[in-house]
């Protein structure tokens, strides 16, 4: 009887063992797609970013150089070999360029060439101080909302071409 | 070139793996366990722990280069017999992570040993060590390349882009 008990068992045991079918991903030979929420290697749309360079003081890795190549552009470096992918820069950047992207597949002989970012955004420098701001479509944006360009007071002019900063002295000097 | 031949061709038979852990929190210590569960099951390819370096084939590296682990680690590298091949896993080893400029970390992984492949992330997930193995040993081949990003003269044709696209900032 003990037989025959042991042989029911293993056939228990083989049923159980049968039922699940395979487990085993295909993985390197198919692809598997990361599940929601996961974030891979940030994507920038350069033509949407302002280069405030937001995301470089928000970098916990410190892992973006901003370089002011010239006056009017600057460049922002992206070294993704140590990115810990924590998403911060896509959290803060104020007009959305960054995107965490689902790559994930990263692996590389040469991690100093091959996992950089290079991003040269245009700037406009101030014709008095040299200093990188916002295109002129900053101030675009601002007459959009409302204002109008003799309000801006002399504080916004520091970051404004020339013209607008001598309409500003003109006020003041009659005032 | 010898060294692309040997890897190609003898090491994809059975690569036994030692792993060693230079200053690591365990998150890539953990991803790396488990890649050896039968879920992703790198024993297909004939990869396998071992206990000993001078069993091994290949190395795999966790973490930031601590100045303490630095010498171990060293000697680790040196007790595997040739051919030999290191892996990086994670940002840490990859460039140094977050640690990079601490005062007790070297900084990654290639400051102290010659590194033959690294798989950033952190951790990496289970999948992209995986398919570095797999890379290293030419089963697939290498998708991250240099993007050089570089945007158009916005002060020549401000309004050239559609104009949903200015608004989306003032909506919020």
């Amino acid at each position: 009887m003990s037989i025959l008990k042991t042989i029911w068992s293993k056939i228990k045991e083989a049923i159980i063992a049968l039922t699940p079918g395979r487990v085993t991903l295909p993985y390197p030979f198919a692809p598997r797609e990361p599940e929601e929420g996961f974030r891979g290697l940030p994507h920038v749309d350069v033509n949407k970013c302002i280069g405030c360079g937001g995301c470089a003081n928000a970098c916990p890795a410190r892992c973006i150089r901003v370089v002011d190549e010239s006056q009017s552009e600057r460049v922002l470096v992206f070294l993704h070999e140590r990115c810990t992918f924590c998403g911060r820069c896509a959290e803060v950047c104020p007009v959305d360029a960054i995107e965490m992207s689902k790559e994930f597949e990263l692996s590389t002989d040469d991690p100093h060439d091959d996992l950089v970012g290079e991003y040269h955004i245009f700037m406009g420098p101030c014709e008095r101080c040299g200093r990188c701001f916002e295109t002129t479509s900053a101030l675009d944006r601002l007459q959009k909302t409302g204002m109008r360009r003799d309000s801006i007071d002399r504080k916004c002019a520091i970051a404004c071409p020339a013209e607008i900063e001598d309409e500003a002295e003109e006020k003041e000097s009659v005032t | 070139m010898i060294r692309d031949w040997i890897v190609k061709n003898i090491l994809p038979r059975a690569l036994w793996v030692y792993h060693t852990n230079c200053g690591a929190c365990n998150g890539c210590d953990i991803e790396v366990l488990d890649t050896l569960t039968p879920f992703y099951d790198a024993e297909r390819f004939g990869i396998k722990m071992v206990g000993s370096p001078r069993h091994a084939d290949a190395l795999i590296l966790c973490g930031p280069m601590t100045r303490q682990t630095a010498p171990a680690v060293r000697r680790v590298y040196e007790a595997v017999p040739d051919p030999k091949i290191v892996f990086a896993i994670g940002s840490c080893a990859t460039g140094g992570g977050m640690w990079h400029d601490t005062y007790n970390v070297l900084g990654g992984a290639d400051q102290v040993l010659p590194v033959d492949f690294y798989v950033p992330g952190c951790p990496p997930r289970p999948e992209a060590i995986l398919h570095g193995v797999a890379t290293a040993l030419g089963l697939t081949e290498k998708e991250v390349k240099r993007v050089t990003g570089r945007q158009i003269n916005r002060d020549v044709e401000p309004h050239a882009l559609p104009e949903e696209e200015w608004l989306v900032h003032e909506q919020d």
